[in-house]
């Protein structure tokens, strides 16, 4: 039986732009408006807008939600301070990942999570089965996915884009908050919520709004000049970015570790599959997560196998031409033999061995200088 | 609306009879549709046969690529490849901004014509994708 797919509140706007829209964890979102790369270009050179309403938003409060939260979380929540930040894992008994996320911490008993679209119905049975365990009565989750909306501006005049429209609570610009910051404004007389995070590999900013204001603050911003851009160019963005894509690159088999993000895991303190993490850190492990270079535009794609020699040693988890470089991209395990930058592999694209480079990830890292941001303008005045 | 001056595969590739000749001599353009490249998004590669590598109908002869998708291409007629689209190496998106025309990809000879019989007129072919959506 299919259920039907959930619509977040700019679907209608989508569809006024000539969308394609694809179902993706359960929603029904659009892949790409003008074209991905277009769209990509967009993000990397000035600011695209994405609808990312399908990602959850779950508030995380009681007087042991920090406990809580290191207790189902690889990253601390105890350390980070109001008003930051952080990305890391909820991992099961084993190490494996049941999602990745950020959270950021509102108030000292008080947290915002951002599980992915597909996996907040895991996240939320996962939290709830410990809360009944371990926190009953001390810790609530209020699921607000539904009721309000999120909203993504990425690019290197993000900030700019955002500060002519978008003032914070004090009066701040936008572009005053720093990375993994978050703060409270106004925009288009609306109340919204801004952290500066993304997941695009550029400057940016997600925007938690009420549903019945997204659709005003998403014109808004399109007017400012920013380029509407959909899951295609999002997936692109984020694998020249080096990031990983839950149901890819990490998975509830797959161990943070595995993946070559282990500084997204705290060394110190006990939480769910820490003993396994901790036990793979000092023991090693068969396989990692590695970044492949491809001369010319034939992409690798997810399952294709790696091999070294004709022999097989691992497996392409995702894998697209990528336009920032203009060359095919991929990531995938292999070997932990095989796994040193330099290393010469092949990708069996549909019979055919494809010559394939281990390079160190991220493919595409950002230039940090932002000359002409508020950012910069702000400090003289 | 596609152009009525060519064939159609339920691939969405066209052919279109580049000469008024009939029999050995005979010669066509080979592309993709406009609906196979609003399918495919931006296109990135083609794969193509090399110019003297034989067809078959409706066999597969190379592959297209879009950054989202991988697509096999079918011979829409038996014949030789004669020349590749010259621009389509470094310019693949010519199939996305004009695919019946600039955006060709083979120049082939037809070895029987009577296979242009089999595929489908413009109309057909544009209820045919109508009944796809």
């Amino acid at each position: 039986m299919t259920q039907a797919s959930l619509r977040t509140a700019l679907y209608p706007t989508h569809l006024a732009l000539g969308a394609r829209m694809v179902p993706f964890g359960g929603w029904d979102m659009p892949v790409q408006y003008s074209g991905i790369l277009a769209e990509v270009k967009a993000v990397r050179t000035a600011a695209g807008l994405f609808d990312v309403s399908h990602m959850g938003r779950l508030y995380i409060s009681g007087p042991r939600a920090t406990e809580f939260l290191d207790w189902v979380l690889t990253g601390s929540a105890s350390s980070l301070r109001t008003g930051r930040a952080r990305y890391c894992f909820i991992c099961n008994d084993h190490g494996g990942v049941i999602d990745d996320t950020i959270f950021y911490r509102l108030a000292e008993d008080r947290y915002l999570l951002i599980p992915n679209a597909g996996n907040r119905p895991a996240v939320l049975a996962w939290f709830q089965d410990w809360i009944s365990r371990r926190f009953s009565g001390v810790v609530t989750i209020q699921d607000r996915t539904q009721s309000t909306g999120l909203l993504a501006l990425q690019g290197p005049s993000a900030a700019q884009a955002l500060d002519q429209v978008c003032r914070l609570e004090g009066g701040e610009a936008p572009s005053t908050l720093r990375a993994f910051g978050w703060g409270r404004g106004q925009l288009q007389g609306k109340p919204v919520f801004l952290g500066r995070t993304g997941y695009t590999g550029e400057d940016g900013f997600e925007l938690v709004a009420e549903a019945a204001d997204a659709e005003l603050l998403w014109r808004a911003l399109q007017d400012g000049g920013a380029l509407p851009c959909g899951l295609g160019a999002r997936d692109v963005l984020r694998l020249e970015a080096g990031l990983p894509l839950h149901g890819h690159e990490i998975d509830p088999e797959t161990t943070p570790i595995q993946a070559g993000l282990e500084r997204f895991v705290r060394p110190e303190g006990e939480f769910v599959g820490a003993s396994v993490l901790r036990q793979q850190q000092r023991d090693g492990v068969a396989r990692r997560l590695v970044g492949l270079k491809l001369p010319g535009r034939s992409a690798p794609r997810a399952g294709y196998p790696i091999l070294e020699g004709g022999t097989p040693v691992g497996q392409v988890t995702s894998g697209s031409y990528s336009p920032t470089l203009d060359t095919s991209i991929a990531m995938g395990y292999v070997l932990v033999r095989c796994a040193t930058p330099g290393q010469a592999l092949e990708v069996d694209i549909r019979g055919r061995a494809a010559a394939a480079e281990v390079v160190p990830l991220p493919f595409y890292t950002r230039s940090r200088r932002r000359p002409d941001t508020a950012e910069g303008r702000s400090q003289s005045s | 609306m596609s152009p009525d001056d060519r064939k159609y595969t339920k691939e969405h590739e066209w052919v279109k009879l580049e000469n008024a000749r009939t029999g050995p001599s005979a010669e066509g353009l080979v592309g993709i549709t406009h609906y196979a490249q609003d399918q495919l998004g931006d296109i990135v590669y083609f794969d193509l046969p090399k110019p003297g590598a034989s067809l078959k109908q409706l066999q597969k002869m190379g592959e297209v690529e879009s950054v989202k998708a991988v697509s096999d291409l079918f011979s829409p007629v038996t014949g030789q490849v004669v020349a590749i689209n010259p621009e389509l190496g470094s310019h693949p998106e010519l199939a996305n901004q004009d695919p019946f025309n600039a955006g060709w990809l083979l120049r082939v000879t037809i070895a029987n014509a009577a296979e242009l019989q089999t595929l489908m007129p413009a109309a057909e072919y544009d209820a045919f994708i109508s009944g796809l959506h």
